[in-house]
């Protein structure tokens, strides 16, 4: 609208401008930094029990990359834990959302509050809290403690996540539905589920990537159980093994063509 | 969109459906957040029955568990709130420019920037800390260049460096907390400043005839929530940690946190160690509330 009105740029404003471009291109090398040295290291022969020091290059930890021993053991423990709470999470923090969402009823703004305190914990606290209540109960620590912590966390992210999808959705296409004959559960799974389903995923994927890096709350809730975090912890006094990089890189590869096939799912969705 | 009053309108009251809706949910926060919440606050009150069995304690409103947690550890928790604090400014003066850039430079490649400020946080955050030991351990590249550049006695006088390392001092531990929180702090100042208007930061440099007075009057003050809730995403979980400080500090880095789990785990000393994660608990909860109050934000949470 004004565009057309403003004085010509100032060779100061335009050197501005590209200081702020060049700024943030250099955040971005700082952000991926790190990154480059893990895929870097995944090819080092380390000299040695650490992985921290450049030597030769080789391709031998690519070899087999999922050899069975801890790591392995930890990484799949992971993903289980992972895949479980995920499910979990998603169905409890959906079902709050859709009730704050949707409808008016007393104490909302308590559970508004209830459901940002888990996120504004830190998470040695909320990890200590935990472990002190299994231990004053006598419940053995464990796989079961593990998912408990991690869908605990979760909900939160995925009801607050769903919740800021959703709400500016139109809902009368419900009743429209149903004005037009459809019964309850068919406007559930043709107008509802369609609406909140990216939402839900987005939510989903959150809780999974957030389940597989958790160290804190798990290291105070696990007893002999290893996560893939705790596993590197443990072993990281002792040996820093190449492997750790392989599988951080499979990791990472995993989770950008996820990623990627969000992206293309949701063009896909909304395309029509 | 909806307008404000359509969005009541198509709210529904329909009796115990929005409960039970809630009800798994609200159970499992209310079973594992608010009840060891109170465990823990019993905890911090108790003493140890027993030499041997560490899980034995016995209610005794113990409140010296306090007053020794803080005459021991006062040191820990005010470098914890100093290293989270300098990581915040850190992650703000970093993360404003890049949100800045991508909402309002990237134009279609905007979701592509945004998903590659996210791809690093894709491995785990061990591993990343792993790697900055990696580039900043003593014969690494940082240091080497450092020395090459002869730029070690300037930074030893700065207090960046001590005796020619990096690793080990406060200067690593901070900065990887920079790092590893700073996708929090960017992904919520883009989401503020992607709902302002660019008309309207046209029409206030039209009315200011400056971009700076311009961004400081209209876009700054916009983007106020995201900066807010950045700044709770960072610091929070940035005082609370002790992954940085164990890999990239030494022993003089150490923070609250490491107490905490030290005390806690390896002591077994459960009512020193419920007492300093309550007292982080309640600092955290009046900070936040202050800060809101500051700037303004009462109504975000």
């Amino acid at each position: 609208m004004s565009t057309g009105s403003q004085p010509p740029e100032t060779a100061l404003g335009r050197a501005g401008r590209w200081g702020l471009t060049a700024f943030a291109a250099a955040g971005f090398v700082y952000l991926f930094l790190p990154i480059a040295v893990i895929v870097a290291y995944s090819f080092n022969k380390p000299r040695g029990k650490f992985n921290i020091i450049w030597q030769e290059f080789t391709f031998d930890n690519w070899k087999s990359p999922f050899a069975p021993g801890p790591l392995t053991d930890a990484m799949v423990l992971s993903l289980k834990v992972a895949a479980i709470s995920a499910v979990v999470a998603t169905i409890l923090g959906t079902l709050m959302a859709l009730a704050l969402v949707r409808y008016r009823f007393r104490g909302g703004a308590l559970i508004g509050l209830l459901l940002v305190l888990p996120i504004t914990t830190p998470e040695i606290v909320m990890g200590s809290s935990l472990a002190t209540l299994f231990i004053s109960r006598g419940v053995q620590r464990g796989f079961v403690t593990i998912l408990i912590a991690h869908v605990l966390f979760c909900t939160s992210f995925v009801a607050l996540t769903v919740k800021a999808r959703i709400r500016g959705f139109d809902w009368n296409l419900e009743d429209a539905a149903m004005d037009l004959g459809a019964s309850p559960w068919r406007t559930f799974s043709r107008v509802t589920l369609p609406l909140i389903t990216p939402g839900i995923l987005a939510a989903g994927l959150l809780s999974f990537a957030l389940s597989i890096d958790d160290f804190i709350i798990t290291f105070f809730n696990s007893g002999s159980e290893e996560t893939f975090p705790l596993r590197i912890f443990g072993a990281s006094r002792t040996q820093i093994s190449p492997q750790i990089n392989v599988l951080a890189t499979v990791v990472l590869l995993g989770s950008v063509t996820l990623m990627l096939a969000g992206v293309v799912f949701r063009r896909r969705t909304d395309g029509h | 969109m909806t307008s404000r009053g359509g969005e009541d309108r198509s709210k529904r009251s329909a009796g115990i459906v929005p409960y039970g809706l809630l009800s798994p949910g609200i159970l499992w926060l209310l079973l594992f957040f608010l009840v060891p919440l109170v465990t823990l606050g019993r905890t911090s009150l108790s003493v140890k029955a027993s030499r041997f069995d560490p899980n034995d304690i016995r209610l005794t409103w113990e409140l010296s568990n306090y007053t020794n947690a803080i005459g021991d550890y006062s040191e820990q928790f005010l470098r914890s709130f100093a290293y989270a604090g300098i990581a915040t400014v850190a992650c703000i003066l970093i993360g404003y420019p890049i949100a800045y850039v991508i909402a309002f430079r990237g134009g279609r490649y905007r979701n592509v920037l945004l998903g590659l400020v996210v791809v690093p946080f894709f491995t785990s955050f061990l591993i990343r800390t792993l790697a900055w030991v990696n580039v900043l351990s003593d014969k690494g590249p940082v240091v080497s260049a450092i020395e090459y550049l002869q730029f070690s006695g300037l930074l030893e006088s700065l207090g960046i460096m001590s005796d020619g390392r990096l690793l080990s001092t406060h200067t690593a531990v901070i900065g990887g907390l920079t790092y590893n929180f700073l996708p929090f702090m960017i992904l919520p100042i883009y989401v503020s400043l992607e709902k302002i208007d660019l008309g309207l930061a046209d029409a206030a440099k039209d009315l200011y005839n400056n971009g700076w007075q311009a961004f400081r009057k209209v876009v700054l003050p916009l983007s106020l929530p995201g900066l807010f809730a950045g700044s709770l995403l960072t610091f929070i979980p940035a005082s609370g940690d002790f992954i940085n400080a164990k890999f990239l500090g030494g022993p003089r880095n150490t923070m609250i946190g490491s107490v905490i789990q030290d005390r806690f785990l390896v002591q077994g000393d459960l009512p020193t160690a419920a007492a300093l994660s309550f007292m982080l608990m309640i600092i955290m909860t009046i900070g936040t509330l202050i800060y809101a109050r500051m700037l303004g934000t009462d109504d975000l949470i």
